[in-house]
């Protein structure tokens, strides 16, 4: 099963509402996917040159001081829970080279100028708590609630993924041909995969199409060619939101739009305690047809 | 005060739980029913079996109006997935649009949806009849066995595929038409049958003579292995 949400600010004004406006959508879908949730926010960006890595480990004891030391001068860390947020230089790439080598079981969850991602194991509300989404502002911002159904309930396979900087993707749905697409992204394009997760090797398509020049909803209308299997999406960038279905339109998918907001919700019930929702303009997603708003179209 | 609003009740979504909502509509023999903030909620108004008169004000979650018998349900929004599913008789209009799977193996009873319509409207049809004013969108009528289907918009891809003996009209473009599905002589007989599906839908204006009909080629009705390709 699985939910996804998903809340594009217009105005600007409701930013440091964000995460208030976000926190009950996400857990509207608790009960399509209770084992696990996450959130990718898009807020408090950081200067130009610098670069934020969030960063998980499962052991609460971690030594999380000995990694900000070994990372040098220059780097800023902020704690949030099992997840740590790293501010660095131009030099992102050698710095996250440096934290996967720093101990096996870190994992870097995203990293980008703008964009944080945090997910967790447990139901929606919790973790949305443990994090303190509610409080956090920003622009954009993305979640998933997992129900699994073909590996593990963990931390690593949560969604949503990201193998580009400031690049979200959420999935409901399961791909086909990821394996082989995975092997030719990996060998043809030299990208890094962290998973055996499907949706992954879709983020690696749309990061592969990007580096090409592509817009987001380029992207995801050439992802319409390559990518096999059933899907309803829900993609962010640094300054861009977008959402596309499969053709055949097998996952559930609803969108509205105001003044103020783009809210996509897997069902109509995540969006109905959006401000002015009753006056807005609510639409099912048409099957292969890439919606996007922002500097993704 | 007009006798339809003297048993009036409202109820309201945001104070009560679904289930007595439910319960209450399906044990009232009679009377208009409003619900208030419907807020997407799934099931909502099902299994009613008596002739009363429910308006729902506001969008809707899946399976609305499933499996009603004579209850005349309307929804002053959109509906989710496989709204009037199963329905045997009654009616339900929809003043917005619907998901996919509407009317899915309904058997009596009238669907009337002002907007559009997702994909696989009709699918599995067994009776009912179903008059969108909008589009329909992909599969719609798969495998749909008897009832009629009337669109006033468009129709998308694989219209009526593996049709029996439903009957489908069409005023816009049909994208394209699924595996033995055909388009049939529009006779005095259709018109007529339009005619009435469309006066009954509230589209007095609509002229009939501006559809096409589609139907079943019953070219798969029984198995047959030079058919397979198209299975």
């Amino acid at each position: 099963m699985c939910g996804i949400v998903g809340l594009y600010l217009k105005n600007q004004a409701l930013s440091p509402e964000l995460g208030r406006l976000f926190a009950p959508m996400l857990i509207e879908m608790s009960d399509r996917g209770p084992d696990s949730a996450g959130i990718a926010v898009y807020h408090q960006p950081a200067e130009t040159g610098r670069y934020k890595i969030t960063v998980f480990h499962p052991d609460p004891d971690f030594a999380w001081q000995a990694l900000t030391a070994a990372l040098g001068d220059g780097v800023s860390a902020q704690p949030n829970d099992t997840h740590w947020v790293f501010e660095v230089g131009s030099d992102y790439q050698a710095k996250i080279a440096q934290i996967e080598a720093f101990d096996p079981e870190i994992m870097v969850m995203s990293s980008g100028r703008v964009m944080e991602i945090y997910k967790e194991t447990g139901l929606p509300s919790t973790v949305i708590d443990r994090f303190g989404i509610t409080s956090m502002g920003g622009s954009h911002i993305v979640g998933h609630t997992r129900m699994a159904t073909e590996s593990a309930v963990t931390t690593a396979g949560s969604h949503p993924f990201s193998t580009g900087p400031d690049l979200c993707l959420v999935h409901n749905g399961s791909l086909s041909n990821h394996n082989r697409l995975r092997e030719r992204l990996a060998r043809h394009e030299g990208l890094q995969f962290r998973t055996e997760n499907d949706t992954e090797v879709a983020a690696a398509y749309i990061t592969y199409r990007l580096n090409n020049g592509r817009s987001l909803h380029g992207a995801l209308e050439d992802s319409l060619s390559d990518l096999d299997g059933f899907y309803t999406f829900v993609a962010g960038t640094e300054t861009g939101f977008a959402v596309l279905r499969d053709p055949i339109a097998c996952k559930p998918a609803v969108l509205a739009e105001t003044d103020d907001y783009v809210a996509f919700g897997s069902e109509y019930r995540a969006l109905v305690s959006l401000p002015g929702i009753q006056h807005a303009k609510v639409w099912e997603p048409e099957p292969a047809i890439v919606y996007s708003w922002g500097e993704a179209a | 005060m007009s006798a339809a609003l003297i048993n009036h009740t409202v109820l309201d979504l945001a104070a009560s739980q679904l289930r007595d909502v439910n319960a209450q509509l399906q044990d009232a023999g009679a009377g208009h029913f409003r619900i208030d903030n419907p807020q997407g909620a799934h099931a909502l108004a099902c299994g009613l079996k008596h002739d009363i008169e429910v308006e729902i004000a506001g969008h809707t979650g899946y399976f609305c109006a499933g499996m009603n018998q004579n209850a005349r349900i309307t929804v002053k929004g959109n509906a989710g997935q496989g709204v009037a599913e199963n329905m045997m008789s009654g009616e339900v209009r929809i003043a917005g649009d619907v998901s996919q799977s509407a009317a899915a193996t309904a058997h009596g009873g009238l669907l009337v949806i002002d907007g559009n319509a997702a994909a696989r409207c009709g699918i599995s049809l067994k009776g009912a009849d179903i008059v969108v004013k909008g589009n329909v969108g992909h599969m719609s009528m798969f495998m749909a066995q008897a009832g009629r289907l009337v669109v006033l918009g468009d129709a998308g891809d694989a219209l009526g595929d593996s049709l029996y003996e439903a009957r489908i009209y069409v005023r816009g473009a049909v994208k394209s038409l699924g595996s033995d599905c055909v388009e049939k002589p529009l006779e005095a007989e259709h018109k007529e049958e339009l005619r009435a599906l469309l006066d009954r839908a509230g589209c007095q204006d609509v002229q009939v003579d501006a559809f096409r009909r589609y139907g079943s080629a019953r070219q798969l009705y029984h198995f047959n292995a030079d058919n397979l390709a198209v299975y």
